[in-house]
């Protein structure tokens, strides 16, 4: 990836949004290493096309792993809720396309907190370390 | 190696079968802190074993480790289910040391606390992509249901295909809302429930046979 200025010498928070593109032809453990490297730096990233339910449960599982007292308290994150009108999520799976077209922020635990959150928005406070 | 394992695996199947008709499901009870997941399990394994799962608190994570209560045996119209309960720590996306403080702890209990909290959810996690056939999914009535933490398990049952049941568990409080939790997940079927006073368990292990049986 091409080096972007590094955060911690900047008075302010970095944001990666990162296209749909980019994620494409990544593997599960690449996706979740780009995101949870992303966090640690504290950057808030967001993802134009989220994870699948699979590869969300295994970024809960790294991110467990790598918690560290003083240093790293895990990770915040946000979807729109799925939506409940679609009912076509198994038939979406059986032919291989999952529903995961929904933008998903994520940043460290200690420097985001949700605001508010519904159907169409959300709403999130940043704050330096 | 191969065909003594490949043997005794077959033979100990066979008696399996043998004895108990069908192999115990393993159902995971998972769902956020303080939900009344150990409440639960303790209920449940005491009302058809007579001994109980773990400890249970009001301070968050106080099950680290996923115990387990094997074949646990519910009985419903003459029909058996045989179960092993799972109870997990509560999943979260986040764990800080610093929050267990505030319950007059020790910094250094505090540390393993938190140590033994994320390891237990990481295992936890595993184990619903890798090792349950069915889950019981419990949320306090007293609070939000639409939490990123819930949607996502729910999203991450619902893409494996596991059979779940949501409890709306603590309903003998003033502030509880079954309606809440059913507008949340209007795809599930929604049993309320109090754990901590056992009402309305007749109905809960009705559930457990339909779905898990
Ligand atoms: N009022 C009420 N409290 C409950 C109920 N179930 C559990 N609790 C309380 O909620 C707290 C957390 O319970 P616990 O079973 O340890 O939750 P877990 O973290 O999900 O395993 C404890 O103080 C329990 O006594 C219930 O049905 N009603
Ligand atoms: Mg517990």
């Amino acid at each position: 990836m091409a080096e972007a200025k590094h955060p911690e010498d900047e008075d302010g928070v970095q944001i990666d949004l990162i296209s749909a593109e980019r994620m494409s032809d990544k593997t599960t453990m690449e996706k979740i290493r780009l995101i949870l490297d992303g966090v640690r730096e504290g950057k808030i990233v967001i993802l134009e096309a989220g994870l699948t339910p699979d590869e969300e449960s295994r970024l809960i599982e790294v991110t467990m792993t790598e918690i560290s007292p003083d240093e790293f308290n895990g990770i915040e994150i946000e979807t729109y809720p799925k939506s409940q009108a679609d009912d076509s999520s198994l038939l979406g799976r059986l032919m291989g396309r999952e529903e995961t077209k929904k933008l998903t922020v994520i940043g460290p635990a200690n420097q985001i907190e949700t605001l508010h959150k519904d159907e169409t928005l959300i709403s999130a406070l940043v704050s330096r370390k | 190696m191969g065909l003594l394992t490949d043997l005794k695996d077959s033979i100990s199947r066979a008696a399996s079968t043998l004895f108990s008709g069908e192999d115990p499901k393993r159902i995971g009870i998972y769902g956020p802190p303080n939900a009344g997941k150990t409440t639960l399990a303790n209920r449940i394994a005491r009302d058809w074993t007579g001994d109980a799962v773990g400890p249970e608190s009001h301070i968050p994570h106080e099950t680290r480790r996923a115990r387990r209560k094997e074949n646990v045996e519910i009985e419903r119209d003459g029909k058996k289910v045989t179960i092993d309960i799972v109870d997990t720590p509560g999943v979260t996306t986040k764990v800080d040391y610093t929050e267990f403080l505030e319950h007059d702890m020790e910094k250094d209990d505090a540390v393993r606390r938190s140590r033994e909290a994320t390891e237990g959810v990481a295992e936890a996690m595993h184990w619903l992509r890798e090792d349950v056939d069915g889950v019981i999914y419990v949320l306090d009535s007293t609070e939000d249901p639409f939490t990123q933490v819930n949607t996502m398990l729910i999203g991450i049952i619902e893409s494996q295909d596991l059979p779940v049941l949501i409890l709306a568990n603590k309903i003998d409080l003033e502030e509880s809302s079954v309606q809440r939790i059913r507008n949340a997940f209007p795809q599930h079927e929604t049993t309320p429930l109090s754990a901590l006073e056992g009402d309305n368990m007749d109905e809960l292990y009705d559930k457990i046979a339909e779905y898990f049986g």
